[in-house]
C-alpha cells in the first residue's frame, strides 16, 4: 500500500490501494474525498478560506475554493466517478482560547465555512466530520473503505 | 511593504536579526532573573522557510510542544509566541515552581501532561519573557506595542505553529521569524521566540528603523 503524505498547503491523489495522511492540522482543514466505486482518494490541507482574498494566489493548494476544485478534478483525471464522490472534513481548531477573537484567530471556522460552501456547490456530500474545538488532528484516509482515522494528543482517537 | 517575504534585502534582514537580538536580549535578563541564573543567548537568526519546513525545527508535526502566544496590537500588529519543546518546558516549570514554593516536587503525571499549577507557572514564565522582549523593541523603534494576556497551548507542532503560517500564507509559500535559543551552562534551558509580525507590520516596523522600502 502506497503512503502519500499531504504538506501543509499541499494536495494529494492515490488509487487504491494507498492510505494518503496529514499531519498536525490546527485551524488548517484536511479534506478527504473518497469515490466509492473506483476507491479513488484524494487529500487537501487548506490554510486560508478563499483565493480571492490573497495577495498571492499561485498555490491553488493552499485555499479552500481553488484547492478542492483541484483536488476533484485529478481524482476525475485518474478516473474517479463524479457522481460516487463523498466528503470528509476534519481541522478547523482554534487553538489558542483568546477571549477577544480577531479574525486571524477565527480563521479555523472560517476554513471549515468555506470548505462545505465548496463541497455544496461542486454537489459532493459531506459524510462525517471532525472539525472545531481546541486540539490539533492527524488524518489518515484508507482506500479500501474510505475511513478517516483521526489522531489526537489527549483527546483521543477515532474513525470518522 | 515586501510583497514577497523572500525579496527582503540583506539590510532588512540585518534589521530584524537586530530587532530579534535586543527583544531575545532583554527577554534573557529577565529569564536570568526567575531562575536565578546566568543565561546566555545564541545570536538570533532570521529564517525564512517554506511552510514544510517550519515544523522541522522542533522535530516533526507531530512533535508535542508548549506554545505561549500573544497577539500584539497598536502601531506594530500580529502574534508573538514563545515555543518550549516538551522536555524545556517541563524543566522551566519545575525551576519556577521550585522558586516560588522553595519545595521539590515529585512529579507523578505522564511527561505529556502538566498540572494546573505547572500551567500556570509557564504561562507567567511566557509572560515575562514576552513583555520583556516587546518593551525593548518598543523602546527602541517608539512604535507602540499593545499586548493582551497570552495564551498557552500544549498540542502537535504542526498545529500550534499552523496559527503563524497562515498569516505568511496571504502573501506566499514561507515564513519568515526571527528565532533566539537561550541556553545556561551550555545546556538549552529556554525555547524559541517567534515575532510573527502582520505582513503590513512589516513596512512600519522597517520604516521605524529607517530601512524602509
Amino acid at each position: 500500500m502506497d503512503i502519500i503524505k499531504v504538506g501543509m498547503a499541499d494536495l494529494r491523489v492515490g488509487r487504491h490501494p494507498c492510505m494518503l495522511t496529514t499531519l498536525g492540522l490546527g485551524s488548517c482543514v484536511g479534506i478527504s474525498l473518497f469515490d466509492r466505486m473506483t476507491k479513488i482518494s484524494g487529500m487537501a490541507h487548506v490554510m486560508l478560506p478563499s483565493s480571492k482574498q490573497a495577495r498571492d494566489n499561485t498555490n491553488i493548494a493552499k485555499f479552500a475554493d481553488t484547492g478542492i476544485m483541484e483536488l476533484l478534478n485529478q481524482m476525475l483525471r485518474l478516473g474517479a466517478k463524479r457522481a460516487s464522490v463523498v466528503a470528509k472534513l476534519a481541522g478547523g481548531a482554534q487553538m489558542f482560547a483568546f477571549r477577544e477573537v480577531s479574525d486571524v484567530m477565527r480563521i479555523g471556522d472560517r476554513n471549515t465555512d468555506a470548505s462545505r460552501e465548496v463541497l455544496a456547490m461542486l454537489k459532493i456530500p459531506i459524510v462525517s466530520e471532525d472539525v472545531g474545538l481546541n486540539y490539533g488532528r492527524t488524518i489518515e484516509l484508507y482506500s479500501a473503505d474510505g475511513i478517516v482515522l483521526i489522531k489526537t494528543i489527549g483527546h483521543g482517537s477515532k474513525s470518522i | 511593504m515586501p510583497d514577497n517575504i523572500d525579496a527582503m534585502n540583506a539590510m532588512q534582514l540585518d534589521v530584524l536579526r537586530e530587532i530579534g537580538n535586543i527583544g531575545s536580549s532583554s527577554a534573557a535578563t529577565a529569564l536570568s532573573k526567575i531562575v536565578d541564573k546566568r543565561i546566555s543567548l545564541s545570536l538570533p537568526q532570521v529564517k525564512i522557510l517554506k511552510f514544510n519546513e517550519i515544523t522541522q525545527i522542533v522535530g516533526g508535526e507531530e512533535a508535542l510542544v508548549v506554545g505561549i502566544m500573544q497577539p500584539m496590537h497598536g502601531d506594530l500588529a500580529g502574534n508573538i509566541m514563545f515555543l518550549l519543546r516538551l522536555e524545556e518546558a517541563h524543566d522551566l516549570a519545575q525551576i519556577l515552581i521550585h522558586r516560588m514554593l522553595n519545595v521539590s516536587r515529585q512529579r507523578t503525571l505522564p511527561l505529556e501532561q502538566f498540572d494546573d499549577m505547572e500551567i500556570s507557572a509557564l504561562r507567567e514564565v511566557g509572560n515575562i519573557m514576552i513583555s520583556s522582549y516587546l518593551s525593548a523593541i518598543s523602546s527602541m523603534t517608539g512604535l507602540r506595542i499593545v499586548t493582551e494576556v497570552p495564551e498557552l497551548a500544549l498540542d502537535m507542532a504542526g498545529a500550534i505553529l499552523s496559527v503563524l503560517t497562515i498569516e505568511f500564507g496571504k502573501i506566499g509559500d514561507s515564513v519568515l521569524y526571527i528565532d533566539s535559543e537561550f541556553s545556561q551552562d551550555n545546556i538549552k534551558v529556554g525555547g524559541d521566540f517567534f515575532l510573527v509580525p502582520d505582513v503590513a507590520s512589516y513596512a512600519t516596523l522597517l520604516r521605524a528603523l529607517g530601512v524602509g522600502q
